[in-house]
């Protein structure tokens, strides 16, 4: 599995360091238990198009936005993950 | 000298000038350069190379190629020992010595078959049914037992002295098989301009070019293979990789190949690898794997002799062997009686044809010329005690009898599609080919030529080739033409299906590597294994080194008669990588002992050695655990001496590697104030305070100290284990959660050497490098920046030991002389460095946490730092930290623990239970983590987590730990043992 880092162009997976699913967005200053705990712990798991957080580690140090099919590992897009 | 007494007198790509001499179980042999083992063993004879796996059955070459099931031999001796390798693809070198297996004490004479020790006990399900119960007989009976009874080779039991490597190649087309398909389409491929690489197996290119009497263009095939093969070594952008077999095909145009650079050496030539392991990334691939000819299930199938009608062609035309004095050949399609044609030209005594069809073509049937023909006919047992000598053959007249030393055996073709259905792709049954054919969902960027996509003739094969190569350098983003279609011949592959022969009396084999009969199979059946994943595991049909290129079509055709079933229902098992086997060396390279990661040394490293400091692994850093001196029995008087120095005197601690980020910007404050459960936005210039970093899940972390050394410049310090993880996270936060914030990270771990400086004499031993060091100007929590001869030196005023104490940074080309220099200044002050042990002495002395309490596992709270938790301040953890289980009174928290018996040395790891109570896990009440001798106290000590700890103190307690045998009372008390009220740091 290859990732087109946005600015370092394509390269090998054992560069890259994963998080997972890039979905859930942290809750603005909350004491909701509830809205903290749906970010922490509740992921999807979809066959198909997905997207997740992967560091460039050993690289230029950028947080992506890749969205790769669970099935094939196909890598459909990379993005900056910064908003 | 002999050739051997079954080499032809001529013909084959064989260099008679250039003769091998090898030996095979001790005995002395003589083959030629351009032989395999095999074909070499053949010459000369040999007819039986090994034993089976379960039966112990004598048997022979059945293939030609990497198919082979059978003759499995150990290659090379000593360190370079290798088992289970097969003769068919051993190239024969000079000085080769390899010896037969499965047997003893010899091939000829096998006490294991002598006794049948193995009959009775090796039908299906045979592992499943017997080793049962109890399970404690598995070391002690059944494995030794198995293992004496039906081993396989032997491994050499010592340290390989090859080194093996991994490479990447990056091309526009990757050509996979050199056969005919193989090399047009690289031909056409590369003619385009395109990059291509060419892997092909074999040691020489062409396929089974090398192995027909075919013609191309009016010349032998092996003939026109190789000026092929010429023109593409002489196309700059072409590749060509022999000895190169493509193992696995990955997403993204990823293929895996194992390149055998010295195995047909006796040894690697100086500099280079025994094997080297591809990662190949091409945008498109032609798959030209052929394929495999499948046996014919009858009784005695097994015996040496028996031979594949495809490999007995090869042996006859390639290295010029015939493979006996009388052969017969039994088949179920007409490519088979080319086998007859090509044993008549070479003058061997064909003594009759068996076809299982009722009818044969004219022209086919002239390929026998006089030799007996039966029709309608099959071979129901071969017979011979050490290698074929008759045959049965069940006619529609009834059975009569042949006197044959070699059968020629042809069920077929099956092409070879492993490579394509790596990815998932499924096979699909075709009537016409009696094969599986390409499944409908090929890997992107996948084509599949010539026989391994049903064109089973040579010019179906060329003219598939040429256009798959154009596809695919097309698809590549070049224009390919299709080379110009050299003639070949149209042979008829015309086939009957015919897996099994009823007729057959005697044990017939499915799978010869691994002993599957026929009856095996029905048994499986009977037991209601009748799905083909199942019947393989239960069976073990298909999964022996070979993995069942010769096995498995015909054991699933015949499952499908036993079940009713049709083949396309049946289905196949999944094919999945490695297509070969790869050894694990190649598949370490040079990642091999002390180079599966690197070492890092800090920058003192020579001067720790010097001072004779006995080093340890921490993550990937080498540490001074300790500095042994003259009269020093064990670590324990040596880290007692250390740690009592500190409290006395002064010591010096290489601290360099504790993880160090540098921070830059406007919002660092506010940056820290998120990521840190403690407040950081205050901390003014030439301060550091200490932090406590939570996970999101509420959990901690990591802990360290972050300094402000100007408006905008931080320096945050971590563990050593989490520095990479704390670095992903920092930046993690600062890009995606908090992108509006002013701050810029770099990690400088290896930027700076960094040394800690303790005791009350520290700040002496510091004046006379830096000057004034007193409180005033480097108060407790200052940082500063000094001059240190002309190098910038950071001064941190922070304590880890609980006596006065520094930390110094200088940058990491000057930490060896810094480390010189803090000797020097310590002269008469009673300088010692110290170690990790007595760093983690001094600490647990004084109740500070480290990675033992740090485990992931416990909170701020459980820590004793819940304080630090700010109200006033949202940051990562603080929510999850509040959740009821992670607040609950009962749960285990931080308290020191001391030996009631001072001279018993507790155990980190030790449970603790209440004294009196069951050893049960309801009763269990925390863990110890941390354990120390204490000079200061003169008794063993530790920290740890119990349920309500700080209320608890003066309760014993019990410390259970049943790994290492400890049992022992302990005391629960406050976890600072030494100056609770914290005065020293400031002495
Ligand atoms: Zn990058």
């Amino acid at each position: 599995m290859r990732i087109p880092c946005p600015f370092c162009g394509p390269r090998d997976l054992s560069e890259f360091a994963y998080l997972g699913d890039a979905a859930p967005v942290r809750p603005a200053e909350t004491s909701d238990a509830t809205a903290v705990f749906d970010y922490v712990y509740l992921r999807a798991n979809p066959a198909g198009p997905h997207r997740e957080r992967w560091y460039h580690a050993s690289g230029c140090r950028l947080w992506l936005t890749v969205t790769r099919d669970t099935r094939t590992h196909e890598v459909l897009f990379a993005e900056e993950a910064a908003p | 000298m002999s050739v051997g007494p079954y080499r032809l007198p001529t013909g084959g790509a064989i260099d008679r000038a250039q003769a091998l001499s090898f030996r095979f179980d001790g005995t002395s042999l003589t083959g030629f350069a351009g032989d395999t083992l095999a074909s070499a063993l053949l010459a000369n004879g040999h007819r039986v190379v090994g034993r089976s796996f379960k039966y112990h059955r004598p048997r022979g070459v059945l293939t030609a190629g990497p198919e082979e099931p059978n003759a499995l031999v150990e290659l090379r001796s000593g360190a370079r020992r290798e088992p289970n390798t097969k003769a068919t693809t051993a190239e024969l070198f000079d000085g080769l010595e390899a010896a037969s297996q499965n047997r003893w004490p010899s091939l000829r004479f096998d006490i294991g078959a002598a006794a049948r020790l193995a009959g009775s006990a090796a039908s299906a399900g045979f592992y499943y049914k017997t080793f049962m119960w109890p399970a404690a007989f598995w070391e002690k009976v059944y494995e030794p037992a198995i293992r004496r009874a039906a081993g396989l080779g032997r491994a050499s039991g010592v340290e390989d002295p090859d080194t093996y490597e991994k490479a990447f190649a990056f091309c526009d087309v990757l050509v996979i098989g050199g056969g005919p398909a193989g090399l047009i389409a690289a031909l056409t491929a590369g003619r385009s301009g395109a990059r291509v690489i060419l892997c092909d197996e074999d040691f020489v290119l062409g396929g089974r070019l090398n192995a027909e009497r075919t013609e191309i263009d009016g010349q032998p095939a092996a003939i026109w293979a190789a000026a092929i093969a010429t023109e593409l070594e002489a196309l700059p952008n072409v590749r060509v990789m022999r000895r190169t077999a493509v193992v696995g095909v990955y997403d993204g145009g990823t293929y895996a190949a194992l390149e055998r650079v010295a195995d047909h050496l006796l040894e690697p030539p100086f500099g280079q690898p025994r094997q080297r392991f591809w990662r190949i990334v091409a945008k498109t691939a032609v798959l030209a794997t052929g394929a495999v000819e499948r046996p014919i299930v009858f009784g005695g199938n097994d015996k040496p002799g028996v031979m594949m009608a495809g490999a007995v062609r090869t042996y006859l035309n390639r290295f010029s062997v015939a493979p006996g004095r009388r052969v017969a050949f039994f088949a179920n399609n007409d490519d088979a009686w080319t086998t007859a044609a090509d044993l008549r030209a070479a003058g061997v005594d064909l003594v009759a044809v068996i076809d299982s069809r009722a009818e044969v073509a004219d022209h086919i049937r002239a390929k026998a010329g006089n030799a007996r023909v039966e029709l309608s006919a099959a071979v129901a047992d071969a017979k011979g005690g050490y290698g074929l000598t008759s045959l049965q053959i069940a006619t529609p007249k009834g059975r009569i009898a042949l006197d044959a030393d070699a059968l020629a055996v042809s069920g077929g073709w099956n092409p070879q599609l492993g490579l394509a259905t790596h990815l998932g792709g499924k096979p699909q049954w075709s009537e016409r080919h009696a094969a599986f054919l390409l499944p409908a969902d090929l890997p992107a960027g996948l084509t599949v030529a010539g026989a391994a996509n049903g064109m089973m003739t040579t010019a179906e094969a060329l003219a598939d080739g040429a256009a798959k190569g154009a596809t695919a350098a097309d698809a590549a983003g070049f224009t390919a033409a299709p080379a110009p279609l050299p003639r070949a011949s149209d042979e008829s592959f015309a086939v009957a299906p015919l897996w099994q022969v009823a007729a057959s009396r005697t044990k017939a084999f499915v799978d010869f590597q691994n002993d599957v009969t026929a009856s095996d199979l029905a048994l499986s059946v009977r037991e209601g294994f009748t799905s083909v994943e199942h019947l393989k595991r239960y069976t073990t049909l298909g999964m022996a080194t070979d993995q069942g290129r010769t096995s498995n079509v015909n054991g699933l055709a015949m499952l499908a008669a036993l079940t009713g079933r049709g083949i396309a229902e049946t289905g196949a098992t999944r094919a999945r990588p490695p297509e070969r086997p790869v050894a694990f060396g190649a598949l370490a390279g040079l990642h091999r002992g002390k180079h599966l990661k690197p070492t890092r040394l800090t920058p003192s490293h020579r001067w720790a050695a010097s001072e004779g400091a006995v080093f340890i692994e921490a993550g990937p850093w080498l540490r001074a655990q300790w500095y042994p001196r003259p009269g020093e029995k064990t670590w324990l008087d040596s880290v007692s001496r250390e740690a009592a120095a500190v409290r006395s005197a002064v010591g010096i601690c290489d601290v360099s590697t504790l993880g160090k980020i540098a921070l830059f910007g406007r919002d660092v404050g506010a940056f820290l104030d998120r990521v840190y459960c403690n407040t950081f936005s205050t901390l003014p210039v030439g301060k550091l305070r200490y932090g406590l970093m939570l996970r999101e899940d509420g959990f901690v972390m990591d802990d360290g100290t972050t300094a402000r050394l100007s408006e905008n410049e931080w320096v945050m310090s971590t563990t050593t284990a989490n520095a990479a993880k704390v670095m992903h996270h920092l930046e993690l936060a600062r890009q995606v959660l908090w992108p509006q914030l002013d701050v810029r990270l770099a990690s400088v771990t290896e930027q700076w050497a960094q040394f800690a400086i303790a005791g009350p004499n520290a700040r002496a031993l510091l004046e006379r490098l830096l000057g004034d060091v007193s409180d005033e100007v480097v108060p407790y929590l200052a940082a500063r920046i000094f001059d240190l001869g002309g190098i910038p030196a950071r001064l941190f005023r922070v304590s880890f030991s609980g006596e006065r104490a520094y930390e110094i940074a200088v940058p990491a080309q000057y930490g060896d002389a810094l480390a010189h220099e803090l000797m020097w200044a310590g002269e008469g002050l009673g300088v010692t460095p110290y170690g990790t042990e007595a760093l983690g002495v001094l600490r647990i002395e004084k109740g500070h946490v480290a990675g033992n309490e740090l485990n992931g596992q416990t909170t701020a709270r459980d820590l004793g730092l819940g304080k630090m938790m700010s109200a006033k301040k949202d940051y990562i953890g603080r929510v999850m930290a509040a959740r009821p289980a992670l607040i609950d009174p009962d749960r285990p928290m931080l308290a020191g623990f001391r030996a009631v018996d001072p001279t018993k040395r507790p155990r980190a790891g030790a449970h603790f239970l209440k004294i009196g109570a069951p050893e049960t896990p309801e009763n269990d009440e925390g863990y110890l983590t941390s354990v120390a001798f204490s000079p200061a106290l003169n008794r063993w000590i530790g920290l740890g987590f119990i349920k309500r700890g700080p209320e608890r103190v003066g309760e014993r307690i019990r410390a259970y730990d049943r790994m290492q045998g400890g049992d022992l009372e302990l005391e629960i008390c406050a976890p600072v043992f030494v100056d609770p009220e914290g005065t020293r740091v400031h002495g």
